[in-house]
């Protein structure tokens, strides 16, 4: 899933300034399992944007609304018009989200209050970690299943770094080095002979950007 | 000799490191150069080491060629793509640079610039089969060179990391590679040291053992602390403390001189590299003590 965290208030704040009429829409889908921008979060934060300019002492109107999927026409296009009756749309949605509904909705800006920060897991609760770059070259294979281009800072493919001190990673000391993670993983599986192959560099073509994919049937 | 021929022809090797300085006063390093040239067989040329922004280490490698020392070109993949790193190579060589040490490098975190974009395009493992590539006459791409290189390349090994099966599987995959040689991060047991070469003799490559200089208690405690892949035992530390506060740097330069003709009394290595880091003038002492001047 896409992780994202909300941008501090006071940038939120400024980024609305100039608009009467404010929407906060929420996403139904991943940032709401990351508990950052779903229909809880989406309310609270047009709450304090309220309570925020009523100190000021301005008129404005900020409402909260949810949608299931901000990334997809479907769903965006049941509330086009309804969305159409403010000055902008406050999207807490990934950078996808955003950009499909500034392409969608064309009339009324739709402004970021989140920063997306990665594809990754759950790691307990109120916590989740990075684990796929969307390289475009998947090493998984080969690997153990724990991804080294995004869990190890300098995207080794050989294995570890000087660096690791009792399977620590020396960049973040509260990180496992994903190297001793991979190592360990293929050993209990049997593949070390695999381990032992050297990996070729990366083909960065496949990353280049933007990416496009066509689904062909 | 170059140290390519002396390693080759089997003589005990000493390579000590030099710092390029954070600005353009070369002053300091002038010194340095000054004080090794005639000693030190070769020595290491750091690449913005630490992450620390300095000047280059092939301008620097340049300048010490110039004044007769011969340099090790430390390069790292942390600040350059591979265009950028073969590129370098490249330069290095017409410039007269021929010994290159390949290396992943600090990340950016550990620096003055903790903002900076890393490149880690490739790795170490990468790096080396990019230098036996261009030795064979072809860039990475597969590219016909208008002449090749000439390098003689190395490599750095962890062989007191505390976790070490991936590292020795790492160092098999350096020497496949194309290593010629390793330096090893500071060791400070002789008898695990011995075990690693036992390992390491299995392998065509020469192996310089890293030196570094106690210069006291703190300074031991602090890298047992802090420092990935060292580990100076205890008995090291009571001999440095029973030397007391103000004799302890010199009883430093004892051991690390004791432990250099162990080395070599035994034939454990090929040779040594000395990191005084911030006390370079006492390399030639040191190497005095240990019966090599």
């Amino acid at each position: 899933m896409i992780v994202a965290e909300a941008k501090p208030f006071d940038e939120i704040k400024e980024m609305v300034n100039g608009y009467r009429k404010v929407l906060v829409l929420g996403c139904g889908s991943c940032v709401t399992v990351c508990m950052s921008g779903g229909q809880k979060e989406a309310e609270l934060l047009a709450a304090a944007l309220r309570i925020a300019r009523g100190i000021e002492r301005r008129e404005a109107t900020v409402d909260a609304k949810t949608i299931l999927r901000q990334c997809d026409e479907e769903f965006v296009r049941q509330v086009r018009d309804e969305l159409s009756s403010y000055d902008a749309v406050l999207s807490m949605a990934c950078g996808a989200g955003v950009q499909g509904m500034n392409e969608w909705l064309r009339n009324v800006p739709v402004l970021p209050a989140m920063n997306t920060r990665f594809i990754g897991l759950c790691e307990g609760q109120g916590k989740w970690v990075e684990v796929c770059a969307a390289c475009g070259d998947c090493v998984l294979g080969v690997t153990g299943g724990i991804c080294p281009v995004t869990s190890c800072p300098k995207g080794i493919l050989n294995g570890p770094c000087g660096g690791n001190k009792k399977g620590r990673c020396e960049v973040s000391p509260d990180v496992p080095c994903a190297w001793v993670l991979i190592y360990e993983r293929m050993k209990e599986r049997g593949k070390l002979e695999e381990f032992k192959k050297e990996r070729a560099a990366k083909d960065w073509s496949k990353r280049q950007r933007p990416g496009r994919y066509t689904h062909r049937p | 000799m170059t140290l390519r021929e002396k390693l080759n022809a089997g003589r005990f090797v000493v390579t000590a490191e030099i710092g390029p300085p954070k600005g353009t006063d070369v002053g300091r390093l002038m010194e340095h150069i000054e004080l090794l040239r005639g000693k030190v067989d070769a020595a290491n040329v750091t690449d913005n080491q630490s992450a620390v922004m300095r000047v280059c280490s092939l301008a620097i490698s340049v300048l010490a060629l110039r004044n007769g020392l011969e340099p090790i070109l430390q390069m790292t993949c942390r600040d350059r793509n591979r265009i950028g790193l073969q590129s370098d190579l490249l330069g290095a060589h017409v410039l007269g640079i021929r010994n290159v040490l390949c290396m992943t490098g600090d990340y950016v975190s550990s620096g003055d610039h903790k903002d900076a974009k890393p490149v880690y395009d490739i790795e170490s493992v990468q790096l080396l089969r990019i230098v036996e590539r261009l030795n064979s006459g072809r860039d990475m791409a597969g590219n016909e060179l208008a002449g090749g290189t000439d390098f003689y390349q190395g490599a750095v090994v962890t062989p007191e990391t505390d976790y070490l099966e991936p590292q020795l599987v790492k160092f098999e995959k350096k020497v496949n590679a194309g290593a010629r040689f390793f330096q090893t991060q500071a060791i400070f047991d002789i008898e695990a040291f011995s075990s690693f070469m036992s390992f390491a003799r299995t392998f065509p490559v020469k192996v310089l053992a890293g030196i570094v200089v106690l210069k006291s208690v703190g300074m031991a405690n602090y890298m047992n602390r802090n420092v990935p892949g060292i580990r100076v035992p205890e008995d090291l530390i009571e001999e440095l403390r029973s030397a007391g506060r103000e004799n302890a740097l010199d009883r430093g330069i004892d051991i690390a001189a004791r432990h250099i003709r162990q080395l070599k009394e035994k034939n454990l290595c090929d040779g040594v590299h000395i990191m005084a880091i911030g006390i370079e003038e006492k390399v030639p002492l040191i190497m005095e003590r240990a019966g090599l001047l």
